[in-house]
Parts: structure tokens; sequence; C-alpha cells
């Protein structure tokens, strides 16, 4: 009997046995898929559990339901195809809440604030070029730090490619929050297969990180100088970097992805290329903004640059997930971009403001900002 | 004429020595690995596998000193490769829009006269276009040799008659892949096709698309979405009747009949050889006389076991 069948004779019964519920259970792992949506399932008991997502459009929390007496709970819902999202169970006990990761489910995504389950829809698989593949040459991870003018001194990462050699000139790719790719969206296996592929040429990635990016990525002038004033003249000086602005860009996600766009805004010809993902480009068309004080400032810039795009790259890629709140924003951004006469290319998935989302799309953003040499080079 | 074999990719898995045993091949070996451009020369690998120390002919460094030497021949040569690169985009263009009307033939169901006809005219219509972009190519590098005559410019000569003698005290040439363009323009400008001819010769990778009669850029597998395999230039020709395909595994989509159909027709007469992992494909006197892990896409979609 498959697990949907078990469930299924589970929840008619109406007072399942234990053995029912041992067997459920063991035949894991959970949530289970189907073609039309998601069912989960939690065993232990509690006054209440509740469902805690990220998905923008359904509610934060919906219920489980505890069949009969037993400690089963379960819920349901439609799912389209292709979808991934993040989740987190509370259970509570008397005035007691607990949030925990599905027990369930192994499946398990990092982020800076810990742990989230991962369920994954219909047909969603994760690309093979997101894991390590013995035959690609593997890039190092430089450490130096940057003493500048506009922030004082700062650590820096950068990522060099495998057989990197001084007498070439290299593409920049300046990557806001870059310890947080490397750590949540397997920056650097990402970066060595797709070189190992020729998809993307070899390329240097400088990995910043900001001790305050709620002051730091939210429309700040200091840091947009940092960027371009201190860090890049420092990564020139340190390697050897095609210096046309066609092979430079900077990236970012979340907030990230607003740095990135103030700093080449702020500073038109430097960067040629931007890869920006779910990002938090609030604005307000006229009233109030509503998203709190942190996004005072963003509001502010991202209203000036609404008003006067300039030209702050010349190709952009932009994605974000249906399952964010940000999905607006990012949308309205494109046929501004598009007016500009940029290229522009936007990639929207089933998916949320997560890490492993914005792992998913550095293929499609990457290889469109810096094709490789895939059609010319036969190794 | 002199034994030539193309080999599959060498990293990771080589069979460059046991080929080498076969054609004979004892005595000093050189190599040109100008595809690999600032890694040009860098033949550790090679030369613990080989067994022996390899010379590199250092066809992209030289190159660079050519340019450095001489900034008209230099100009020359990039306007040119401008005016190449515009015939490409162009013929580009018309490829695919050639390629989509075969696929809409391809796509409707039956196969009445005049659906055999419109489709049979379309693959003419491409192979001809093929035809017509070598040729361009051809009279491009014809007219370039007239009005500079590389072959006997100073700042050439030395170098050539440098390579001539390393050539021929080698007892066989290695040709390696790398980036294709930079591998051909290199050695034409230094008239390889010449020095070579009756050379022992192996050649893998780009080293095999370079010396074969053209070459067939492809790729199934892009990210930014598929695009029809293109003509990129004539070859040197020293390896007729072939067009070799390295990583055909990973690179084409080998299992669609209909690709596999067209390429095997479009380039007809000449084989279509897929060269992988351990592949070896060896002609003596022109004749092919040993194969290995060798594949050739046919016209009925299928591929076959490539046999001497």
């Amino acid at each position: 009997m498959t697990p949907h069948e078990q469930l299924r004779e589970i929840v008619a019964s109406g007072a399942p046995s234990r053995e029912q519920i041992d067997a459920l259970v063991a035949s894991g792992p959970f949530p289970l898929v189907d073609r039309h949506g998601v069912t989960f399932v939690f065993r232990g008991y509690a006054d209440h559990v509740l469902l805690r997502m990220f998905i923008s459009g359904l509610p934060a929390a919906q219920p489980l339901a505890r069949i009969g007496p037993s400690d089963l709970w379960v819920l349901r819902f439609d799912l389209p195809p292709q979808s991934r999202f993040e989740y987190k169970f509370e259970v509570r006990r008397g005035d007691a809440s607990e949030w925990i990761t599905d027990p369930l489910n192994p499946n398990l995504a990092a982020d800076p604030f810990g742990a989230n389950s991962v369920g994954q829809g219909w047909g969603y698989e994760a690309p093979d070029w997101t894991e390590h593949d013995d035959t690609a040459r593997t890039g190092t991870l430089d450490e130096f730090v940057v003493h500048g003018r506009h922030l004082g001194a700062r650590r820096v990462g950068a990522y060099v490619p495998a057989r990197f050699r001084r007498t070439r000139r290299y593409p920049l790719l300046v990557c806001h929050d870059g310890d947080d790719y490397l750590r949540y969206a397997d920056f650097r296996t990402v970066l060595d297969n797709l070189i190992h592929r020729l998809e993307i040429p070899p390329l240097i990635v400088a990995l910043t990180s900001s001790p305050d990016r709620l002051k730091e990525y939210v429309g700040h002038e200091a840091h947009a100088n940092f960027v371009v004033e201190d860090l890049l003249p420092t990564l020139r000086d340190r390697f050897p970097l095609d210096d046309d602005p066609s092979s430079r860009g900077a990236m970012g996600a979340s907030l990230g992805g607003v740095a990135s766009l103030h700093a080449a805004w702020r500073h038109p010809g430097t960067f040629g290329r931007l890869l920006l993902q779910s990002g938090s480009f609030a604005f307000t068309d006229i009233g109030e903004n509503r998203r709190g004080p942190v996004f005072e400032p963003v509001v502010k810039f991202v209203n000036a640059f609404r008003a006067d795009p300039r030209r702050p790259a010349d190709r952009l890629y932009l994605s974000c997930g249906t399952y964010e709140s940000l999905i607006y924003e990012n949308r309205s951004l494109v046929p501004l971009l598009q007016e500009q006469k940029l290229q522009v290319r936007f990639d929207e998935a089933r998916d949320g403001h997560n890490w492993q989302n914005w792992r998913d799309r550095l293929r499609a953003g990457l290889t469109y900002l810096f094709p490789g040499p895939q059609w010319m080079v036969y190794e | 004429m002199a034994d030539h074999a193309f080999l599959g990719p060498q990293y990771r898995t080589p069979n460059l020595r046991p080929c080498l045993d076969a054609m004979g091949a004892r005595g000093p070996l050189v190599a040109i690995t100008a595809g690999w451009q600032e890694r040009e020369g860098e033949l550790d690998e090679l030369n613990t596998h080989v067994g022996a120390a390899v010379t590199d002919l250092g066809l992209y460094v030289r190159t660079e000193h050519v340019y450095a030497e001489d900034p008209p021949l230099a100009r020359a040569y990039r306007e040119r490769q401008d005016v190449l690169q515009e015939i490409q985009e162009h013929y580009r263009t018309r490829l695919v829009g050639l390629k989509s009307v075969f696929e809409q033939l391809g796509a409707i169901e039956g196969d009445t006269p005049a659906l055999k006809h419109a489709r049979r005219a379309v693959l003419g219509d491409i192979r001809r276009l093929d035809r017509q972009h070598v040729a361009s190519a051809v009279r491009e590098h014809a007219s370039f040799t007239r009005q500079w005559h590389p072959a006997r410019r100073a700042s050439l000569v030395p170098h050539v008659a440098a390579l001539k003698r390393e050539i021929e005290r080698a007892s066989a040439v290695l040709v390696a892949g790398g980036h294709v363009a930079v591998l051909l323009n290199r050695m034409r400008l230094f008239g390889l096709g010449s020095l070579l001819k009756g050379k022992p010769l192996i050649a893998w990778s780009a080293g095999a698309m370079a010396v074969s009669e053209r070459v067939v850029l492809f790729h199934d597998r892009t990210p930014q979405g598929v695009q029809p395999a293109e003509v990129l230039d004539v070859g040197l020709g020293l390896v007729p009747g072939v067009v070799p395909l390295p990583h055909a595994e990973s690179r084409l989509a080998l299992d669609e009949r209909a690709r596999v159909q067209l390429f095997a027709k479009r380039f007809a007469p000449a084989q279509c050889l897929a060269l992988d992992h351990g592949s070896l494909a060896r002609w003596h006197r022109g004749r092919l006389v040993e194969t290995r892990q060798l594949q050739r896409l046919m016209r009925t979609g299928a591929l076959a076991e490539a046999t001497p």
C-alpha cells in the first residue's frame, strides 16, 4: 500500500490504531506529494499543530486536523507542480508554543536564521549543476581586507577560478551577502560546475558581507561608494581584471539586490551587468510605505530610481518567486528597465524568499550575463 | 599520405600513448596547444602520459610576438576577423530561419510525395547555405593572403622557418583542443596547413575540428536555448571526409533521431563521428584501419559503431 493509500484508510477509519500510524510514519518521507497538492503529517501529542509557511497568498498559519483521538495530525492543500517552499510546524501545548522543523522530513534548508523544512511540489528536482561534480576543476577561496575611505576596514572573500593565470584578464562579479551565497546557495559548487561546463567564463567573484545590512544595503551612499571607490580598486590591484564594464557585474538577493542596484545607479557606467534576485524593491506610487521603518530608505531610493532610472547597467537579470510578497515590486521593475532600452531577462519560479530559490536561478542569471565559451571551446 | 588519428578528449582518460605506438611514432613529438590560449605549453600531464618530453610549437605566444612586432598585420588581421564575424552572424540568421522551416515540415504527420519533396528541398537549402558560407570564408582568407602575403612577411618568416625545422624532425604532431577559432587562426597564420602535409598527425577535440575540412560548431544543451549547429570556417583539410564531434555524448542530443538524422544528412558525404572519452579513429594511407569506441551518426537517425 502506498503512503497515500495508507493515509486515506486512516482518515476514513476515524480512529486509527497505533500500528496503522506506525506503519504510515515509517513509510515517509513527508510531506506526501501528488500531482495536485501536498499533504503534511505530524505525529505527537499537542493541543494544536499549525503549519507555518512563507507563501504569499496563503495564510501564514494553517491548522492541521487531528485524526480522531489519535496523535496523528494531517493537512492537505492544492499546490501547483514544480513548487518549492519552506515551512515549520508550530506545536502548541497549553500556554507553550514551539516552532520546529518537520520531524518526518529530512530535507532541510539553512539560512542565517536557522533551518526550515523543505517541501517540493510535484515535478520539482534540484538542478544537477548544484551538486558536486567530481570531474569539475575546483576554484579556490581567497580572503583579504579592504582598507577603504568609506566604511573603514572590511574583510572580503574572493572566488578564484580553477586554472587561474595572471596572464589572462578575468570578468568580475561583486556579490553582496557573499558568505551567505557560499553557505546557503552552494555558490562555490555552482561556479565550479558552470565554469567547468563552459557555460560561463572563468571569473573572479568578490564576496562581500555587511555587519549591518539593514543600514548598508538599503540605499546607503557610503556603501555604494565603498563598492566602487574602495573595493573595485583593491580588486584591480589584486587580480588581472577585464576593465570593460560589460565584464563587470554586481549581484545580490533581497536587500543585497537593492544594494547592487543602488551602487550601479549611483555610479553609472561602472557595472555593465546586474543580477538581482528577489530584490526588496519597495516603492510607493502614492501614499506611505507600509512595510515598516527599515524600508523607509529603500522606498526613498526605489522611488528616486523609478523617477529617473538612468542606465544602471546594459544587461540585467532579475528573478523572483511567485510565492513572495515582492513579486509585484519585481514585476513592476521589468517594463521600467525595458523602457530604458536595456537588455532584461526576468524569471519567475514557484518558490519563496529563500536561498535555494536564489541558488536554483543562478545558472539562468549567470549564463545570461556572462555567456561562456561553450560554443567555441572543445577541450 | 601520412597516418592520421582522431582521439576523444584526453582530459582524465588519455589514450594517446597506445595510438602513438600503433602509428610507430618513436621519435620526438611536437604539440600544438594554441587552443589552450594562456595555458599554452603546460604539458606536464601530457608528458607524463606519453612518457617523453613533448615540444610545444608555441603558436599562441608566437602570434602575440608577431602582432607586437608588426602592427599593420595585427590590425589587418583584426579587421579580417571582424568581417568573418559579420559574415557568421548573417549566416546564423539565415540558418535559424531554414532550421525552423525544416522542423516545421518534420512535425507534419504523413509522408506524401509533396511533403517529402518540401523536406528534401529545405535540407538542400541548408546544405547550400553551408557551402556558400564556407566559400565566403575561403574568399576572405584568399583575399587576406593576396594582400598581406604572410608567408613572405619579415615578422613571420623566422617563426615559420623555426616551425618547419621542429615539425620536420618530429615523428608525429599532436594537436590538442581548446578554443577552436583561436587554434585554427594561429595554425593558419603560420601556414601549418602546408607544413603539416605528409606528417603523422594525432588530433583531439578542437584539434580534430581544426585539421578537418570544415569546422562545425555544435551544442544542443546550452542554458539560453538550443541553436542549430553551424559551420564556422573552412578547416585545414588535412583529414578529409570527416566531421569530428568531440564530447558528442554531453553536447549533442544523440537520442533524438531527427537531430541525428539532420546532422548526418546535412554534412554527407562526410561522416559525422562522435569522439568521446576513449574514442579512436586511425587512418593509414587515407584508409580507416582502427577504431575504438567510435560512433557514427547515420542518415536514419541512429548511431552505429564505426568500424574500419
